[in-house]
């Protein structure tokens, strides 16, 4: 017996593996593998165990190897694992390296048109005949291709127990219950599910068992989220321009307002959705919409923010509302297109030129893009100012397990606008800059007011109280204060950070956005290392009292991000400086989401210094 | 003219001060001024609410020029090159007021290109106005896109380049309005204002608009001699508003009616040859042969009343956008109780 049959023999012997893996599924983009990935995870979600599933693709259309992968846990633990423990090899161009990450122990499933034989002998494998079931299927020749991969499909519902009945619900649903192409691909699942029955004897330990863990609950991708949230929201203006990962944003708006928002008397819109000629121009009509008094927004990633600074800019020292989605992919530059970063956080935070400082939210669920979705309009609209929801590419584009969306729990804040009434209480001393209430946040017409005192002049260029162009010292100061001011009372509307409290914890860790289950994993098992920790989720940008008095409370604050450098660590340095000595930076991009495993790594080893 | 009220007051019974705006800070003698001015008794003459107008404009002495005239209107003074975007999402707001916007040669045919050639595509309900002179004025007088090849300015040496031409960009891009004026016949373009505000689309006016401080040379095509000795208009262009019967007597052969959507007509007299404007070569033909003839032809040069505009195209409420109540704009909890139903 060599060392690798050794190692198999052990795995034979060890106890059965049961909703506690990870698979990775190497396929070729463009082949209709993402139908097959999705019926896979959505089957999982519906036996009731907590699944999560990553699409990590090429920026390409069709030909490049993609892969998806699927964790399941039972104890909810839904982050990136670095390596799998099952590998369905599907690309020929990726079949070696992805064989190769299998762990001892590890189980294969593999097209054998690829290869005939695979050499290790430490791993479980199980050759799939592809070409062999897919001829043999009654699929159409033209289709035969696409429905390949409902092949690997069919091999876990025989292997791991996927049950069969819901893979049909999953297709039927992907197909919007059309009954042709759900029959197409399920008679493949089948046959193929029969196949290995017939075939293959069962030797490794994984399987998939029913629990009641996701009841209630939803599998949905932060866009959609966000897209049913603005609809929600009431957004009636929407700009965008094309670009991997926002696109899918802009696509369900199209889907959801035709659906929920047409005016029930007349049949009319009470939105127009206009895709521009780039992102310049997105946002200028957004902030054209905005200033007209429409709850506005656009969509975006890295390349299109950055075109839109100058816009933003306006937007900012005019303060005219809007809400502007950055779905962050990997920069610098065109970057890594289909990978996600948390890169933009500083970037979007100072958008423009001068001094702007800008809102940010920052989502860590599709639930709270959702959330944000409606709630970024109200804060836009009450602070009369751009708001930025930071999303990112593996919550936006990914499938996540989220709660039924909960209606909003407040009256739309339409925030200081007046009309005709209105003008008349101020007794003809209306300014459209004039801080009357304090807050730093003044009253607002907006076109169509009759009042003949109503219009005023809006422009990027240096104004006073009335709108009026001033170049003079004292009118620039107090504006600039006001608009700092305005800053200060806007922490006073932002979500608060979410907190979770470990027993004598010492150390806390600070975080945002879609890290939050790579985090709350490191925490359990620092937790089981002896390092209990807090763990403050921050939820949006300028940082409010909560964030000073959890940094004070800790003896250490680890602030963990997907960027090269620190940028919310670099920001809470400036807010809070006197305590920069116990803020430590973890942060890393390379394209993947975080793992648990790297962030405790991170932290143990500083721990221990 | 329609009936007006008594002292200087029109049938809203304001009068042309309520149509005026911040004293001018532009050179005295530039041609931007006198389109302010036009415009002015433009609006004020069609009897429309200075409320019921919203301006748009770029950056450019062109594009600050929107604060010298109807203070009552809403503005926005936009980005460089950016003002058909910010008009494109604002006319969503209230879609029955009109749009104007300002531009100059600079912020439309060098930085601006793109947006100008989209928002035709578009047919954005606005009234686009270039204020072209052939140079930045408001940077000190560098060559624009619009500049003619072989002009010499003192600081700026001579221009090497081919100019681009406003109008055959307009035709080129479908724009459903395409007329040229000269801000020194004041007469005729008035009557085109008039007529480009009643156009339910987008209507580009190409109005050379001299800069006094830069460009207006008497050589110059850009200049008030040149093109007061150079100016031929295709024909007698002459606006009816709604309601009024065409019954003035025409002393020139009437070519043509073209009835806008609001009611109002516009009447098109012979001058010289005959232009059809529902063709766009006809319009090409007709620019190249003055290019070679040396003369700066003005008038309307194509009309399409048909097309559709953004606002059409859109289906949204009759109701301005931005006057529904919160409940309109809010789906009920049935709704979202539906969506999460939907959801898998
Ligand atoms: C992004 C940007 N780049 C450059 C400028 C500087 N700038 C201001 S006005 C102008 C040119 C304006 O020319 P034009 O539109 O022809 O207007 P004119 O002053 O001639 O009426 C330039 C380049 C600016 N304001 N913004
Ligand atoms: S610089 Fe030229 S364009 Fe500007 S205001 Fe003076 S004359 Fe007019
Ligand atoms: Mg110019």
């Amino acid at each position: 017996m060599t060392a690798s049959d050794t190692a198999l023999a052990e795995q034979e012997n060890r106890e059965q593996v049961v909703n506690d893996f990870s698979i990775t599924i190497g396929t070729v983009n463009g082949s209709g593998s993402q139908t097959s990935n999705l019926t896979i995870i959505r089957s999982i979600f519906k036996m009731g165990i907590p699944v999560s599933g990553k699409n990590i693709y090429p920026s390409n259309i069709q030909g490049m190897p993609t892969w998806y992968t699927i964790r399941v846990s039972k104890d909810g633990y839904l982050a990136r694992v670095p390596e799998p423990d099952i590998v369905v090899a599907m690309c020929p161009e990726s079949f070696q390296e992805d064989v190769d990450r299998l762990p001892p122990g590890g189980l294969l499933i593999y097209d054998q048109g690829i290869r005939a034989e695979v050499e290790r002998e430490d791993i479980f494998s199980y050759p799939l005949p592809v070409q062999k079931l897919v001829r043999a299927s009654d699929a159409p020749r033209n289709l035969q291709d696409y429905v390949a991969n409902m092949v690997y499909v069919g091999a876990l519902v025989a292997l791991l127990e996927l049950e069969i009945d819901k893979v049909h619900q999953a297709l039927d649903f992907h197909f919007s219950g059309r009954e042709k192409p759900v029959d197409l691909n399920y008679k493949i699942i089948q046959s193929t599910a029969e196949w290995c029955s017939e075939n293959l004897e069962k030797v490794d330990p994984y399987h998939l068992e029913r629990m009641e863990a996701t009841k209630n609950l939803k599998l949905v991708s932060g866009n959609e989220a966000a897209a049913i949230g603005a609809a929600f929201g009431g957004v009636q203006f929407m700009g965008w321009y094309p670009i991997t990962p926002a696109t899918g944003l802009a696509d369900m708006l199209k889907v959801y307002l035709p659906k929920l928002r047409k005016d029930p008397e007349t049949g009319k819109n009470t939105f127009a959705v206009v895709q521009a000629e780039d992102e310049l121009a997105a946002i200028g009509m957004a902030v054209g919409a905005g200033w007209g008094g429409l709850r506005a927004m656009t969509s975006t990633s890295g390349p299109g923010l950055s075109l839109m600074t100058e816009f933003a800019g306006l937007a900012y020292y005019s303060e005219t509302p809007l809400v502007i989605w950055d779905v962050q992919r990997v920069g610098p530059s065109t970057g890594l297109p289909t990978r996600t970063s948390q890169g933009d956080v500083i970037m979007a935070h100072y958008l423009g030129h001068g001094d702007t400082q800008n809102i940010l939210l920052l989502p860590g669920s599709p639930y709270e893009c959702f959330k944000f979705g409606w709630r970024s309009f109200d804060i836009a609209e009450r602070l009369q100012t751009p708001v930025y929801v930071l999303s990112d590419l593996d919550l936006g584009v990914n499938q996540w397990i989220t709660e039924e969306f909960e209606y909003p729990e407040v009256e739309m804040d339409r925030g200081k606008v007046i009309w005709e009434d209105d003008l008349e209480a101020f007794e003809g001393d209306w300014g459209r800059y004039l801080d009357v209430d304090g807050d730093g946040i003044p009253y607002r017409t907006v076109p169509g007011n009759k009042h003949p005192e109503s219009a005023w002049f809006a422009r990027g260029t240096g104004h006073d109280e009335y709108a009026r162009y001033s170049e003079d010292p004292e009118d620039f100061l107090k504006n600039m204060e006001r608009l700092r001011k305005k800053y200060e009372t806007a922490r006073s509307l932002m979500p608060e950070p979410v907190l979770d409290e470990m027993e004598s914890a010492e150390v806390g860790i600070l975080a945002y956005g879609s890290t939050d289950p790579a985090v709350q994993e490191a925490r359990d098992h620092l937790r089981d290392r002896g390092i209990p920790t807090d763990s403050l989720r921050l939820r949006a940008i300028p940082f409010t009292s909560v964030v000073h008095e959890f940094i004070k409370a800790h003896r250490q604050i680890y602030v963990v991000e997907m960027n090269r450098d620190g940028q919310v660590h670099k920001l809470l340095s400036l807010e809070v400086p006197e305590e920069t000595g116990k803020m430590v930076s973890v942060a890393k991009v390379d394209g993947l989401p975080l793992t648990a495993e790297w962030i405790v790594d991170q932290i143990e080893s500083m721990e221990e210094k | 003219m329609a009936k007006r009220g008594g002292n200087g007051q029109n049938e809203l019974g304001l009068t042309k001060d309520e149509y005026r705006g911040a004293p001018s800070t532009l050179c005295k003698g530039c041609g931007h001024q006198s389109i302010a001015n036009q415009v002015i008794s433009v609006v004020y003459e069609m009897d429309v609410l200075p409320e019921k107008i919203m301006k748009f404009s770029g950056i450019g002495c062109s594009s600050k020029s929107p604060a010298y005239f109807l203070s009552r209107s809403f503005t926005f003074n936009g980005l460089h090159g950016r003002m058909p975007s910010l008009a494109t999402g604002a006319v969503f707001a209230d879609h029955t007021l009109k749009a104007m916007g300002f531009s100059g040669d600079g912020d439309t045919a060098s930085i601006g290109m793109g947006q100008f050639k989209h928002i035709m595509r578009r047919n954005v309900p606005l009234l686009y106005i270039v204020e072209n002179n052939g140079v930045y004025g408001l940077t000190k007088g560098q060559f624009s896109a619009t500049a003619d090849q072989g002009l010499e300015l003192k600081k700026q040496g001579l221009n090497p380049y081919m100019p681009v031409d406003i109008v055959r960009e307009a035709l080129a891009s479908n724009a459903t309005f395409v007329a040229r004026a000269f801000s020194g016949d004041v007469k005729q373009l008035r009557e085109i204002l008039k007529a480009a505000l009643s156009h339910e689309g987008i209507a580009i006016i190409d109005i050379i608009s001299p800069c006094v401080s830069f460009n207006n040379q008497d050589d110059a095509l850009h200049s008030y001699s040149w093109g007061r000795d150079h100016e031929v208009a295709i024909h007698d262009l002459a606006y009816v508003p709604p309601r009024e019967e065409i019954e003035v007597d025409y002393d020139k052969e009437v070519m043509k009616k073209v009835t806008m959507h609001d009611g109002s007509k516009i009447v098109l007299q012979k001058i010289g040859e005959e232009h059809d404007i529902s063709k766009r070569v006809d319009a090409v033909n007709l620019l190249d042969r003055a290019d070679e003839e040396g003369i700066l032809l003005t008038g309307l040069f194509y009309i399409d009343t048909e097309q559709p505009s953004l606002i059409d195209i859109k289906g949204i409420t009759e109701e301005p956008l931005n006057r529904l109540t919160n409940d309109r704009i809010r789906p009920s909890r049935e709704d979202l109780q539906d969506v999460n139903e939907m959801l898998f």
